[in-house]
């Protein structure tokens, strides 16, 4: 069993794989990610992304990744009804929105094409798994509390499905002190979807947290999507195939 | 979303923000190169830092119903009532909507099927990975450098 944590994409990624494999595959696929941030950060001036919005670059010339990552958002865009959008105000193009799922879910399967079935990859909190854990159980993955990162409030076993969770950040102060209210207590502050895959989960948990409430009844109507919408009142709505995942 | 934020982006939590080490900032805590959906509303404005008082006594509190002020909610006026039970919020209930809820309704014009809802509990089961939003504020990323920095 090997595992690896380093902070690529402005994040904390972890690999870990049960199965024996060569000592070079994590070193794969955290330069894997490395390429992916040097590709499509707006940060980087040197980046893909940055050339294509400086007109550097036309479309039509950008890189297979490029016009798939796009095409993607595109997708996502029409799918969730305007929902998720990676042009910014100022006209630019930043699919980041898009590119961690993708590229968790592209490093999952440079694993598996290892020969690797045991492993998972979690990239800032959005997890893809495949296979079982060290224990030779099905992974079990936690929603965490998003009032006190310590605790979890949900276990589920996504049995090779990706998890993905949204998040605001509350203000500084408690949610509970009515005289303090920094925000509505119907707000969503926490949405995780379980998809198809990681790409899937990520997407639709970016696009539903934006719907804010209407977020869950949009994942609801999508048989293959489930989630678990947390309030800033603490209470959570979630899905009805959503307890399938439950463990204790 | 205003446009004074650096990106345009609703995302991500700082959670890690409410373990009461680092004081929550104001401003948005954005992943540091993570683009955004639509917002659909503005936000709130920003509220000055205050002590995370609740959260930190959690399983202190006196056991009771307490009923909160009214206040504006945006598009109206909402009040709620906490119950506390062996030290800990067991229910908060909405005592008084906001009587507009035309923005709810611009966001979902059609009628929504109940889900079934609950309380969030901890749940004290072992886990291998923990999903959450994305720990990438500003103030996540400094002390995140200086833990690292000590660790080299």
């Amino acid at each position: 069993m090997s595992r690896d944590t380093r902070i690529l994409m402005g994040m904390p990624i972890a690999v870990e794989i049960v199965d024996a494999c060569s000592a070079r595959l994590i070193d794969e696929v955290f330069t894997y990610f490395a390429a992916t941030e040097a590709r499509f950060s707006v940060f980087k001036p040197e980046s893909e992304i940055s050339a294509l919005n400086r007109g550097g670059l036309r479309l039509a010339d950008a890189s297979a990744p490029m016009q798939e990552v796009l095409e993607i958002a595109a997708r996502t865009k029409s799918e969730t009804r305007g929902y998720f959008e990676i042009r910014r105000p100022d006209g630019s193009l930043d699919p980041s929105g898009v590119v961690k799922g993708w590229a968790i879910r592209n490093a999952a399967n440079l694993i598996r094409s290892a020969g690797v079935q045991n492993f998972y990859v979690d990239a800032g909190g959005d997890i893809q798994a495949g296979g079982v854990n060290a224990a030779g159980e099905d992974w079990k993955v936690g929603v965490r509390n998003p009032f006190n990162p310590r605790e979890i409030v949900k276990a589920i076993r996504p049995r090779g499905r990706g998890v993905a969770t949204s998040g605001s950040y509350v203000r500084g102060q408690h949610i509970y002190d009515p005289h303090r209210l920094g925000q509505r207590l119907e707000d969503i502050v926490s949405l995780t979807v379980v998809g198809g895959d990681v790409l899937e989960a990520d997407r639709f948990a970016t696009a539903a947290f934006a719907m804010g409430r209407a977020g869950i009844h949009f994942l609801e109507k999508r048989s293959e999507l489930e989630g678990y919408a947390i309030d800033a009142a603490g209470v959570a709505t979630k899905t009805s195939g959503f307890d399938s995942y439950v463990t204790s | 979303m205003t446009s004074s934020l650096r990106f345009p982006a609703i995302v991500i939590s700082a959670a890690a923000l409410f373990g009461g080490a680092v004081s929550a900032p104001a401003e948005a805590a954005n992943w540091s190169w993570f683009s955004s959906p639509v917002k659909q509303s503005p936000q709130p404005a920003p509220v000055p830092a205050a002590p995370n008082a609740v959260a930190a006594n959690a399983g202190h509190l006196r056991d009771g119903a307490y009923v909160g002020q009214t206040v504006d909610a945006y598009y109206g006026p909402l009040q709620v009532q906490a119950k506390i039970s062996g030290g800990r919020i067991v229910s908060v209930d909405v005592l008084q909507y906001p009587a507009d809820r035309r923005a709810s309704q611009r966001i979902n014009n059609e009628a929504l099927p109940e889900l079934q809802s609950e309380v969030i509990a901890a749940q004290s089961t072992q886990v291998d990975i923990v999903s959450g939003a994305t720990l990438t504020s500003e103030a996540y990323m400094r002390s995140l450098d200086s833990a690292l920095e000590q660790a080299g």
